[in-house]
């Protein structure tokens, strides 16, 4: 059985927390006692009905307020396939906890308020979305008990979505009426949307084909951890602990090492200590070498004849996250990327996309919190790197705060 | 889980490809991947920190990360100690398993007690009934912490378990008095695990965040590991309170409402004795546990555990106090 990773996105109060709950319900997923302690947390509230945003909503100042501030993980499973699914907060000032939880994602749902349509938290949770290459966008258009359950309101909010995401890079997008609350079109099929004919959300979500978004193709192996016993028996044993970040290794394939560039050709591959003959993509396995080399934590193995581009010089689309500290050309930081960590510089901001209309925004000087841009970095070891788009687990960079240790921007090497 | 859902637990179901079609055949199970991933952190762990610790309480969950250890520095020994917060109220056949398997693993055992935290600080144990030590072990732990200067504590939580742990990082940022903050946590991004801290602070890491209570269970039974005898089917003398089965042991109070039975049953989880609940069973094999666990309605703490039960956000409150 195969697992999917699905985020819920969107607006504040669309209804994410509940579409959760909702598909957990009616996939008979939530326990007796989890039930009756939702229950029981509801009757405490105003008006006594149960809420089911409650299975996700765990902290404190979360049931308070009632919304969702940070990510929720939960898991379940039909018949079918098992499910991570990750509930993300709507409110802008979480923004960075959605992208937390995007980040992993094979597929996001993005919820809008039938009554509201498309609000800036769509636009920014989409464009985030198409950044982080989810390549499944779902958008399911919620609440449309409120309005009738028309199809007129929802075909309205489609188009409109749907030329939205023209503009975003969204490879397999669907549009799905729902309502969480009632459970219409999450697993069962609504019985007032009959003009809706397409899948309900749980088909959906059970059919994607999420193999083919792995990259099967570029050897890249990042070095972890080095092992040596250094015992009697062991005494020369010298494996590279690491993963598989996407294409795949085999025993005796000429391999280079990055960024030195020494070439050398693979020994044996090893899992848990026992020998095999290949290693591919999410893979974690230990790989000894034919020749003896000087590598350690922080450099790449990769094909010989598939190399990425390894350079000081990079562009990256950024998600800022700090809220306390604003980014700035000139700016110096930790740049962690695979398994290494080189100190890095901001040569410039080339441009800021705007939330709203995603067109470029020239002549910015600074980066907030949440903002969205496109910077020029230099570092000081080379990185070796492919395209974000190309290659997600190759692509991806974080930025760190040197003095407060804080994970401030997600970069996508482009 | 629901009823209609069945586990599949063998080892590779080659089976669960054929009707595929034209997809890849290679797919991997699920289980591989949620050990690959684990693998993966662990190694994050002894890339980054200087001075990791596991913390192995001799239940399921930490018996799996020991799994998973050896696994990911094989050949070559566990890279860190084996830590155990011995609260002086554990099982037999835990600590007595920790201690096999620590000597198996070539692992250095370092094992602190609560009870020696109340004398040297002077706190006051709590008495009367469901009169647990468990929270005290926040102190114990801090204090071991401290004292090996632990960089990064592994720890066997999983966000399946309770609505707090459900929200929390696999690199779990602790400041300085071992708090967790969880309005302010840290993004965490892909698989680029930031474990960069100040000194004195300190990262929990938990592996297994992203298992279920049925994938480990699964997992424990497709590596083929022998687990302590408590969590299968054995007569015990029980104290059934408040519906619940409470092991017979003097370390826990007598309520006159208590009445003594004796009853075939497991444990589904293994803590400390004064606040962990047996639950009646036959299931003498792993196969048969998997196979009662699956069509439970009841959630793994709901059946087992006291502590949580005391106020809505117990667990939340104990991690914000700097617990596991
Ligand atoms: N009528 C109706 N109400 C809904 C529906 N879905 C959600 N709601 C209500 O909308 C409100 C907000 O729902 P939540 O699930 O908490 O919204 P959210 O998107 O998770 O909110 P944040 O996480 O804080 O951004 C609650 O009162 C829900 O009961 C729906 O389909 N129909
Ligand atoms: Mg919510």
């Amino acid at each position: 059985m195969d697992l999917l990773r699905f985020i819920t996105a969107g607006s504040v109060d669309d209804g994410k927390s509940t579409l959760i709950g909702r598909l957990l319900f009616d996939t008979k997923n939530i326990l007796a006692d989890q039930m009756e302690a939702i229950e029981r947390a509801s009757k405490s509230r105003n008006d006594g009905e149960i809420d089911l945003a409650l299975l996700t909503d765990g902290l404190r100042s979360e049931r308070e307020q009632g919304i969702t501030i940070d990510v929720a993980y939960k898991y379940f499973q039909t018949p079918n396939r098992k499910f991570i699914s990750i509930d993300a907060p709507g409110h802008i000032q979480y923004t960075r906890n959605m992208v937390t939880g995007a980040s992993n994602a094979d597929l996001a749902i993005i919820l809008v308020d039938a009554r509201h349509g498309v609000a800036e938290q769509t636009r920014r949770h989409s464009l985030i979305a198409s950044m982080l290459g989810i390549p499944h966008v779902v958008v399911a258009i919620n609440k449309m008990d409120l309005v009738g359950n028309s199809e007129d309101a929802f075909l309205e909010i489609a188009q409109t979505y749907k030329d939205l995401a023209n503009k975003l890079n969204i490879k397999d997008l669907t549009i799905i009426p729902v309502s969480a609350l009632n459970g219409d079109n999450i697993v069962e099929r609504s019985k007032h949307m009959p003009w809706y004919t397409g899948e309900t959300l749980l088909s959906v979500l059970e059919n994607v084909n999420v193999l083919e978004d792995k990259n099967t193709t570029d050897g890249r192996f990042s070095v972890q951890y080095v092992i040596r016993p250094q015992t009697d028996e062991l005494h020369d044993y010298r494996g590279y602990a690491g993963r598989l970040q996407s294409g795949s290794l085999k025993k005796g394939e000429a391999v280079k090492v990055l960024p030195s560039g020494t070439e050398s050709k693979i020994a044996r591959i090893e899992f848990g200590g026992q020998e095999i003959e290949e290693a591919t993509v999410f893979e974690s396995v230990t790989i000894l070498l034919e020749d003896d080399i000087d590598i350690s934590r922080g450099d790449m193995i990769v094909s010989v004849d598939n190399s990425p581009v390894v350079s000081q010089d990079l562009e990256a689309l950024i998600c800022w996250m700090d809220d306390r500290k604003t980014l700035k050309p000139g700016d110096k930081y930790l740049l962690q990327h695979g398994t290494a960590r080189t100190k890095c510089s901001v040569r410039s901001i080339e441009y800021q996309i705007d939330i709203n209309t995603y067109e470029k925004l020239d002549e910015v000087e600074k980066l907030k919190l949440n903002d969205v841009a496109r910077i020029v970095l230099r570092t000081a070891q080379p990185v070796a790197y492919d395209a974000y788009q190309q290659n997600r687990a190759n692509g991806a960079a974080i930025l760190i705060d040197e003095t407060s240790n804080v994970t401030v921007g997600a970069c996508m090497i482009e | 889980m629901s009823n209609e859902v069945s586990m599949s637990i063998s080892v590779k179901e080659a089976s669960d490809l054929s009707d595929q079609g034209n997809i890849d055949r290679r797919k991997p199970d699920y289980l591989d991947q949620l050990e690959a991933e684990a693998i993966y952190i662990m190694r994050e762990v002894a890339g980054q920190f200087e001075r990791p610790a596991l913390l192995f309480s001799g239940g399921k969950d930490s018996i799996t990360l020991v799994r998973l250890a050896q696994k990911a520095f094989a050949p070559g020994k566990i890279p860190f100690p084996l830590v155990h917060i011995d609260t002086g109220h554990n099982f037999v056949e835990a600590t007595d398993y920790r201690d096999m398997l620590a000597e198996k693993t070539g692992s250095k055992l370092i094992v602190r007690y609560v009870e020696d935290t109340i004398k040297a600080k002077n706190l006051k144990e709590p008495t009367g009934k469901n009169a647990s030590r468990n929270w005290l072990q926040t102190f114990t732990l801090l204090d071991t912490i401290e004292e090996f200067g632990f960089d990064a504590c592994i720890g066997g939580a999983r966000r399946d378990e309770e609505k707090a742990r459900a929200k929390e990082r696999i690199f779990s940022f602790r400041d300085e008095f071992g708090q967790w903050d969880p309005k302010r946590q840290r993004p965490e991004l892909w698989n680029l695990f930031n474990g960069r801290i100040h000194k004195g602070e300190n990262v929990r890491v938990f592996p297994i965040s992203n298992w279920t209570e049925l994938d480990v269970w699964a997992y424990l039974q497709r590596e083929g590991i022998t687990l302590p005898s408590i969590y299968f089917a054995h007569e015990r003398e029980c104290i059934l309170r408040d519906g619940r089965l409470l092991y017979n042991t003097p370390v826990i109070e007598k309520d006159p409402e208590d009445q003594i039975v004796t009853r075939q049953v497991r444990f589904r989880t293994v803590g400390d004795m004064t606040c962990t609940a047996a639950v009646e069973s036959s299931a003498a094999t792993l196969e048969e546990v998997i196979a009662e666990i699956t069509v439970s309605r009841i959630s793994e703490r709901g059946e087992t555990r006291i502590d949580d039960q005391q106020t809505e956000a117990a667990m939340e409150d104990r991690k914000k106090g700097g617990y596991f």
